[in-house]
């Protein structure tokens, strides 16, 4: 327990560590506010309803917040060698990627926040389980930060991170439910659908909103998106030992 | 204020031990099974040239690279197995000066300090000592990314220090630095060595490593080739020594060259720098040539052995043994 208790002190100090270099800087706070803004203006243009549009416009400055941040960190510092720094401090491999993924998800909030913010002003949409939103939000950004870690580490070299990273990341998008309702996919889509991580935050904040489902029940949406979150976490970490020589 | 260092609180015989240690990167053998131990409260010098092994063996011994093979302890903890807790009582100084660019210098030091455990209020205070030990206190809210080259070392050697280590690693301290900084790294080292600190250091530079350790390993092509103390390698190696003479008025150089027991001469500002083969022969022979030419000796230093040429050398013998 003491052991686990240090492995959380220190993960935070790496989290904050991360806010106060890369997060809580202006270009990158207006970043996360004018990204959810540009979506919903874009949407409501092409004639989107709110109800439709508020839990995807959260899921997706989510996905794209959450997912850009904790890898813009840590393919930086792997450039620059300070990411070599972690691996010397006595903390686990879980703990460094928990670190890197709690500053994501801190930032993640802080933009999912200002979204529902924007959706609540533009079309005072309520949810229908503001309780379950809040479970699934934060389910959500986990997953979605843990996600961005991964990625960022599955490949060897940090230049070519970027281009690894949005071909993963732009097919994900379009078969999670997020742009395209499941109901337009083909059915084979569905099940390479149910593949992906992101299917089971999106469906959990779509219930949440709207009341209704798609593909998946709540339950198992929200219980998904946490085991895969702990998939991830792990995954990640068996990456990083993996990338010592 | 002085960081105070930990080596009373020492465990085991030795600070470093290693027995047989191997590393491969792919079919390329980088360290080739090589065994040193290192006492507590000594300098030890890692000296070779560019790729022999040095940073690999360092990496190894601070958990950034897998032992292959062999066997290493640190600080008494044995590695891998116990990695952990040997990195909470170690200090890596890695050859790039790697701290975060955006954070400041305080920031940077609280930041490692709470990352070795230490609460937040203790963290601030250690990293102010530090400041001031290292002359950064001015820099203290200054980012990283803004100091010069040799205030970006002298800071990750202090974030090396924030947690009282027991022994410190050098990987390449002073690589790219100019004379003055240098100096001031070397100082820094020294004064850390005498409070304590048991120092590992792994060099290119010959006479960094001569000023410096205690103790020297010549590695090369991932192997040692030659250890002891400067001195002793400097008797153990000298086929020649070096002495500096000055007459009035001063002489052609190829006059002096040419004199018993002087294999070589060249001019170094007002004086001549003499390369003995024999150096009894080449100080009696230097005398009798200011006798016979009427010239006054206005003094004659032993200059020793040269570092360089006893480095050199070793890496000669190492090569010609292989071949």
């Amino acid at each position: 327990m003491r052991a686990l208790l240090s492995e959380l002190k220190r993960a935070l100090c790496i989290a904050e560590k991360d806010l106060k270099e890369y997060y809580l800087k202006p270009p990158t706070i207006s970043w996360g506010l004018v990204f959810p803004f540009t979506f919903a203006l874009a949407f409501t243009l092409r004639g989107r309803s709110g109800p439709w549009l508020a839990p995807s416009l959260i899921t997706l400055s989510l996905f794209f917040g959450s997912t850009s941040m904790s890898a813009a960190s840590i393919v930086f510092e792997r450039r620059m060698g300070s990411f070599e720094r972690l691996l010397l401090y006595p903390i686990s491999y879980t703990g460094i990627v928990f670190g890197k993924v709690l500053s994501s998800f801190f930032f993640g909030l802080l933009s999912s926040s200002a979204t529902f913010a924007i959706i609540w002003m533009m079309f005072l949409i309520k949810p229908c389980y503001p309780l379950l939103l809040v479970v699934s939000i934060i389910g959500a950004t986990f997953q979605f930060s843990a996600l961005g870690v991964l990625l960022s580490f599955a490949v060897k070299d940090p230049s070519q991170a970027m281009t690894v990273f949005n071909s993963v990341r732009l097919p994900m998008m379009f078969l999670c439910g997020l742009i395209i309702p499941f109901s337009r996919l083909p059915p084979w889509l569905r099940y390479v659908s149910l593949l992906l991580p992101p299917t089971y935050a999106t469906e959990s904040i779509k219930y949440a909103f709207a009341g209704s489902y798609e593909l998946l029940p709540p339950t198992i949406a929200i219980v998904s998106t946490y085991i895969s979150f702990v998939i991830i976490l792990y995954v990640t970490a068996y990456f990083i030992k993996r990338s010592i020589p | 204020m002085m960081p105070k260092m930990n080596a009373k609180l020492s465990s085991g015989s030795y600070a470093i031990e290693v027995k047989n240690l191997v590393k491969f990167y792919g079919d390329f053998q980088a360290v080739r099974g090589i065994s040193f131990k290192v006492a507590w409260g000594e300098v030890f010098g890692f000296l070779g040239p560019n790729g022999a092994g040095k940073t690999t063996t360092v990496k190894m011994l601070c958990g950034l690279a897998k032992i292959d093979g062999g066997n290493a302890r640190v600080a008494g903890y044995e590695l891998p197995r116990e990695l952990k807790k040997a990195k909470g009582v170690i200090g890596v100084v890695p050859d790039i000066s790697n701290l975060y660019a955006e954070l400041s210098c305080i920031d940077n030091l609280v930041f490692a300090a709470r990352m070795y455990g230490i609460n937040k209020k203790e963290s601030k205070k250690r990293a102010y000592e530090l400041l001031e030990f290292f002359g950064l206190k001015e820099k203290a809210k200054a980012k990283f990314k803004a100091l010069s080259k040799g205030l970006k070392r002298k800071l990750t050697l202090a974030a090396a220090l924030v947690h009282n280590p027991k022994i410190l690693f050098l990987d390449e301290p002073t690589l790219g630095l100019d004379v003055k900084s240098k100096r001031s790294v070397w100082r820094l080292i020294r004064k850390l060595n005498s409070n304590g600190l048991t120092v590992f250091l792994t060099t290119h530079n010959i006479s960094e490593a001569f000023e410096l350790c205690h103790r020297i390993a010549i590695i090369d092509k991932g192997l040692i080739v030659a250890r002891g103390s400067p001195a002793e390698l400097r008797k153990q190696f000298a086929a020649s020594e070096a002495v500096e003479v000055s007459f009035a008025p001063s002489p052609p150089i190829q006059a002096i060259s040419g004199l018993p027991g002087i294999s070589h001469a060249h001019r170094s500002g007002e004086s001549i720098i003499i390369v003995a083969s024999d150096i009894a022969l080449a100080v009696e022979s230097l005398a009798r040539f200011a006798r016979e030419r009427g010239l006054k000796l206005n003094y004659i230093a032993s200059k020793g052995v040269e570092a360089e040429e006893v480095f050199l050398k070793i890496l000669g013998e190492s090569v010609a043994e292989r071949a």
